[in-house]
């Protein structure tokens, strides 16, 4: 086991990282750009090192002062968390390079499932599922582009084979929007990956989002950890996750998870991933892939029992999976709410500093924040400040314990969107459960439009 | 024990004041004690002992006993590191210190080196000014935006 990790992030996934280290008797080196010298698991690490300024392409994203932090605290191991170069093939490489362990999957793997195309090819091949399209970068014949658009059928889907987790993605209803959209995909491709190769899926009206949690390990065990269901989304970023997902029969859902196990044991693939699928009328589609720690993971950790990001730590150390498929169990509900650091209605961020924090407790209640009283929210990064979960036997055990827990919260100083999620708990759609991925957003212009 | 688990002994000797330190761990020994210099000494006591014995420079580098809260640092212009790495005052080890406190330098001067990934990158004065103090120790790891040196 290792002795000590760094900690190659910030926020919230950083004190996250840091607890599961510290449960293992790990030493943690944290890293944090100037704007973060105050965050509190940085005062709770054992070693911290100020990376750069504020911008994130100077710190969080600045490799060789990653790397030279790695090297001047002798660590043995690296920690990406999510975002930033979590799926960054590049830091993989150089950090195993520079002599570390990158706790997530190989270089290569997340390169190749980075792009999107190769990912679906892959995921076909293992017999899974995917959104109809035609799965080779778009060519540059517009007669051909065309011609592709019309054999899959609109509305179609621009997608950016670089891009993901929602960005880089344009919609087309009509054959004369088409052209246009996709030069104007390429070009936003170019300049936000990297990567002007773009292709087109069949545009799913009213799916679901499901996406599947899997652990492997080094030696080719895979076991997945059943679904969540992150429909309840605004511009593509999750604004509500739960597991398990409701209204889907459980004989169609182990069959995906399974095959997900399955597609990570055929391609060798260590650590933590997640599937994620549209399902709509009973049937998934897969459309990508990430090669790490996701955000809503303490919903399935409820679930399960589990502890994700410390079987992460187990599986880079070259420990083998002590849990087999068979032994994970699945018990109760659970919900989690994103707390950012936003105006609830308008979206417009609210950085700044918070004058009085009061976090909810009880029984099935779960924070996982690492702001506090008297915190300065930098206005830098994203505006997550943390997530309240709640646990319970049922759904509805867990939404009343989640609307207990925001009433008692108190977050002061900055705007946070917990009235917003105080209103979707009443919601009687979403309390009914099934909601798809555009009801967040109509439900908000309907809103904007009753004002 | 390895040359880590040393380094830390004498970091520990160094900032705690102790005089001496004696540890058995199975065969090995270590006995660590303050040279006349102020400088510690690890003196591997049993033969058995495996790890190839400490060269003290090379881990005592972190420089004179450190003095507990250094004196008030001196006003002036201060240049804080541009990045992550070790800091070396010379070009090589054994060599001639870039600058000494008291010198006079000009914007564009090398002052320091530091390393970061097997990199040597020099460090250069962005003004012209007198050394008034070295504020961090040849070869301690800096951080970005720690203070190197006050110009006066």
């Amino acid at each position: 086991m290792f002795e000590k990790i760094l900690i190659a992030n910030r926020g919230e996934v950083a004190l996250r990282i840091q607890r599961a280290c510290r449960e293992l008797g790990i030493k943690t080196v944290v890293v944090h750009s100037e704007a973060d010298r105050e965050a509190k698991y940085v005062k709770l690490a054992d070693e911290s090192v100020c990376i750069g300024p504020p911008p994130s392409s100077a710190s969080y994203l600045n490799i060789p002062a990653i790397i030279s932090a790695a090297e001047v605290t002798d660590a043995e191991a690296v920690h990406p968390g999510w975002g930033f170069l979590a799926e960054s093939p590049d830091f993989a490489e150089r950090v195993v390079q520079s002599g570390f362990v990158f706790i997530g999957p190989k270089a290569e793997t997340i390169r190749i499932l980075g792009d999107k195309v190769n990912a679906k090819n892959a995921m076909k091949k293992a017999g899974i599922p995917v959104v109809p399209g035609v799965d080779e970068p778009l060519p540059q014949e517009p007669n051909e582009v065309v011609k592709i658009a019309r054999s899959i059928g609109y509305p179609v889907i621009i997608k950016a084979a670089g891009g993901g987790g929602g960005r880089g993605m344009r919609v087309v209803h009509t054959e004369a929007a088409l052209l246009t959209a996709v030069q104007t995909t390429r070009a936003e491709a170019q300049a936000a990956f990297g990567n002007a190769a773009v292709y087109l899926e069949k545009y799913l009206e009213n799916p679901r989002h499901i996406e599947f949690q899997v652990l492997a390990d080094r030696f080719r065990n895979a076991i997945h950890l059943g679904e969540r269901d992150c429909s309840m989304q605004r511009r593509h970023q999750k604004v509500i996750e739960e597991a398990p997902a409701m209204h889907i029969h459980p004989r169609g859902r182990i069959r995906i998870a399974e095959r997900c196990a399955e597609a990570c044991h055929k391609i060798g693939y260590e650590g933590a991933a997640t599937f994620e699928f549209l399902y709509e009328n009973g049937e998934f589609y897969f459309i990508e892939i990430n090669t790490r720690l996701q955000v809503e993971h303490p919903v399935t950790e409820m679930i399960t029992g589990i502890d994700i990001v410390q079987q992460q730590i187990r599986i880079a150390a070259g420990e083998r999976l002590r849990i087999r498929q068979r032994d994970v169990q699945f018990r109760g509900h659970a919900i989690e709410c994103r707390i950012n650091a936003e105006d609830p209605y308008r979206f417009t961020p609210s950085p700044g500093r918070i004058t009085s924090f009061h976090m909810p407790g009880g029984p099935g209640i779960r924070v996982d924040s690492h702001a506090y009283n008297g915190y300065f929210v930098p206005p830098n990064y994203d505006s997550l400040i943390g997530k309240i979960i709640a646990y319970g036997d049922t759904r509805e055990q867990a939404i009343a314990r989640l609307s207990i827990a925001l009433s008692e919260t108190v977050v002061e100083g900055i705007k946070t969107n917990i009235p917003l999620h105080q209103e979707l708990l009443l919601d009687a759609a979403f309390l009914r459960g099934g909601t798809n991925i555009h009801y967040l957003e109509q439900k908000l212009a309907k809103l904007a439009r009753e004002e | 024990m390895d040359l880590r688990k040393i380094k830390t002994l004498i970091d520990l000797v160094q900032q705690s004041g102790i005089a001496e330190l004696e540890i058995t761990e199975g065969e090995e020994r270590v006995r660590i004690s303050r040279g006349g210099a102020g400088v510690p000494t690890a003196v591997p006591a049993a033969p058995a002992m495996t790890a190839v014995p400490v060269v003290p420079s090379a881990a005592a580098a972190p420089g004179a006993a450190a003095a507990p809260e250094a004196e008030p640092v001196p006003e002036g212009h201060v240049i804080r590191s541009p990045m992550v790495g070790t800091f070396y005052r010379s070009s090589a080890p054994g060599a001639k210190a870039f600058v000494e406190v008291g010198q006079a330098v000009k914007a564009g001067d090398t002052l320091c080196i530091i390393e970061a990934m097997k990199l040597l990158n020099e460090i250069e004065a962005d003004q012209d000014g007198i050394v008034k103090a070295v504020v961090v120790e040849n070869g301690q790891p800096v951080e970005y935006g720690e203070p190197l040196f006050i110009l006066g």
